[in-house]
């Protein structure tokens, strides 16, 4: 589990240049000898159980936070806007790389007065003397993401992007154990685009499966460290969320019954979710068409958004556990 | 001139009727068929020249402008108003406007300078410290010229100066004028041109007309910030006048799609045009609503860079609108030879 979650993790992929993970997470997917396809926005697609029955989508996304390049100063530096909800306080110091593997470091302007001066006041050195030397790596629009490799601490995995690969290696991870012969219907596993800058892909995926059900697989916050900055009983290690609700979905009670009715009657742990800020890939599947009854299944994650995230290796586990009782499950 | 033209017709958001009609005489002076949405949208099919696949290509413009509408009347027969889009408040004051279908004419008013307090003084005034005065006596004098939800619109006189264009609502009269001038052209592909609405309150009419075109691929054509003007750093200026149009790699809306953003850069190399990316990784465009249509729609922007947009009287330079008309010309035949694989 670990090792894929770290392949996973080390991937390039931020929103809108996919490229790298999607032929990762393919290679995957070929392992196990499944199909799939991609869509205009780039969007993964498996379809695995017998067509006729209920359709469910489940969609974790691929694509991570990053930067991207605006404008190539004289003297080599490179401006940056973001991909995603980028925290500044989090930006001097951090490596990033680049798809062609170019390794830059981010640093600061002067500034005193405030902790979160804006992007324009922040820049990118990759060691270039001047804009040509510069222009021979990198180019205007080109991407950026984290360079922090995957540690292991006892059961806690810290590595950048486990927003959202952690729920990519729970989607590969449940595709391999389940056999379509256990499904009652038709299940779109999808491994979705530019959800970090506004639940993109699943917009688009959501609207070409036309599904019955929508669940989204993401991670989500947690309140058990030192005064958080949100209220929540949600905790590290003590299993998988069901999502009640966040910013973008009130998830359909329908489908949060079901799967809480699933992980007790199969005793996996679970806890209620109630997110005051942040969506998911739900918050655009359920408002497809003429609405699709959605819910979503979280793992637990400290500092989401920062170059070290943090996630439980037993939540992984259970999640895991709970997607596949889950989909088994003929009560849809 | 063509920019000139459609520059000084009113078209606040939701209130497009006048700046439509202008452009569908301009079509039928062409021969062109189209129609309209419920929304408003304008659609042309242009139909192609060769025997070719059709490519599923979309182009679009808004037409509408940032405006403002009447809220209420006070007593005095001053007019009270709501924002209509991201309008710059800052330039509100002292400027001249046109109200309702009728155009009264009426002025932005605010307290005089001699009466306001030092602190007074300090503040940008906004909505509520202005008013619109349309030389009422009282509030049932107003309402014999205007009333509650009339669009106002900024009342500005275009014109040229050498390369400079100089007028309101060059955002986006001027790609308006450039789908215009795109569709007086023959090509051997087909595609669909929309000049949209309601851009400036929510990309709206462009989400309807994607679902409606059901486009393979789109490009729109804007009018973007150039903040090439002083204290403002060089990698902040989004774009710099004069330095040819602009691609967009990345807004809050959209992330260009990178195949398409490349054909771009090829068409601009090929021809030996300028062409400059927009710095600025932010606001909204029409490629939003567009590149989430249905099952997905690879989508791009190319702007004409613009001074003082979203107030009352903005500049551009022509050439860079020439530049910008022959690229998405080079753009479109690239694709009928080329195709584009999305």
């Amino acid at each position: 589990m670990k090792e894929l979650i770290q392949k996973l993790c080390a991937s390039f992929g931020p929103a809108g240049r996919e490229g790298q993970i999607r032929a990762v997470i393919a290679a995957e997917i070929e392992k196990l000898k499944e199909e799939y396809f991609v869509d205009t926005l780039g969007n993964l697609v498996v379809r695995k159980g017998p067509a006729g029955g209920k359709k469910i989508l489940v969609a974790a996304h691929m694509d991570e936070i990053g930067l991207m390049v605006t404008y190539i100063e004289e003297n080599g530096y490179l401006r940056f806007t973001n991909l995603g909800g980028i925290m500044q306080q989090t930006l001097p110091g951090t490596r990033v790389f680049f798809e062609n593997g170019t390794v830059g470091v981010i640093g600061q302007e002067k500034n005193k007065e405030t902790r979160e001066p804006g992007l324009s006041k922040y820049y990118l050195d990759i060691g270039a003397e001047n804009r040509e030397t510069a222009l021979a790596k990198v180019k205007i629009g080109d991407a950026a993401v984290y360079l922090a490799p995957l540690h292991q601490e006892g059961k806690r995995l810290t590595a950048k992007s486990l927003d959202n690969r952690v729920g990519c290696a729970v989607l590969l991870e449940t595709l391999s154990r389940l056999s379509a012969a256990t499904l009652p219907g038709e299940v779109f596993f999808v491994f979705t685009v530019q959800e970090e800058v506004g639940l993109r892909g699943a917009q688009t995926i959501a609207y070409r499966t036309k599904p019955h059900y929508g669940l989204a697989v993401d991670v989500t916050r947690v309140g058990d460290t030192p005064e958080p900055e949100f209220k929540t009983n949600v905790s590290l290690g003590k299993g998988p969320t069901v999502k009640v609700m966040d910013s973008a979905v009130i998830c359909h009670p329908k489908v949060t019954n079901l799967m809480m009715d699933v992980a007790e009657k199969n005793n996996i742990p679970y806890q209620p979710e109630v997110l005051e800020r942040g969506g998911t890939d739900a918050g655009a599947i359920h408002l497809s068409r003429d609405g699709i009854p959605t819910g979503a299944l979280s793992i637990p994650c400290r500092y989401i958004h920062t170059p070290a995230e943090m996630v439980d290796l037993d939540d992984v586990e259970n999640g895991i556990a709970l997607l596949q009782e889950l989909l088994k499950c003929e009560q849809w | 001139m063509l920019i000139k033209e459609l520059s000084a017709i009113p078209g606040v958001s939701g209130d497009e009727t006048r700046i439509r009609n202008f452009i569908r005489e301009k079509l039928a002076a062409r021969g062109l068929k189209n129609y309209t949405d419920a929304l408003g949208n304008l659609y042309v099919s242009k139909e192609g020249r060769g025997k070719g696949e059709d490519p599923g290509l979309m182009l679009c413009a808004h037409m509408d402008e940032v405006g403002l509408m009447v809220s209420s009347i006070e007593k005095s027969g001053h007019l009270r108003f709501y924002k209509v889009g991201g309008v710059y408040e800052p330039a509100l004051i002292s400027k001249p406007v046109k109200i309702g279908p009728d155009d009264v004419y009426g002025v932005i008013g605010a307290k005089a300078i001699h009466l306001q307090k030092a602190e007074e003084r300090k503040k940008a005034l906004g909505p509520e410290n202005l008013y619109i005065d349309i030389g009422a006596k009282n509030k049932d004098d107003a309402e014999k010229a205007v009333k509650i939800g009339d669009y106002v619109s900024f009342y500005s006189e275009a014109s040229c100066y050498k390369n400079l264009v100089r007028g309101k609502a060059l955002d986006n009269r001027a790609g308006c004028a450039a789908l215009l001038e795109i569709l007086q052209r023959d090509f051997p592909c087909s595609f669909t041109a929309v000049f949209t609405v309601q851009e400036e309150v929510g990309i709206r009419g462009a989400r309807v007309a994607a679902y409606r075109v059901n486009p393979r691929m789109a490009l729109v054509l804007e009018t973007t910030i150039a903040a090439d003007t002083p204290g403002i750093k060089e990698y902040e200026q989004s774009t710099v006048l004069g330095d040819g149009p602009a691609f967009t790699v990345k807004d809050d809306s959209v992330i260009a799609h990178p195949r398409l953003l490349e054909r771009l850069i090829q068409v601009a190399e090929k021809q030996q045009r300028p062409y400059q990316f927009r710095r600025y990784g932010g606001s909204f465009t029409d490629a939003g609503a567009v590149t989430t249509s249905r099952g997905g729609v690879a989508a791009g922007v190319i702007s004409t860079p613009c001074r003082y947009i979203h107030s009352p009287l903005s500049m551009l330079n022509q050439k860079d609108w020439h530049h910008l008309v022959e690229i998405v010309d080079g753009f479109i035949r690239s694709i009928d030879e080329k195709g584009l694989e999305v």
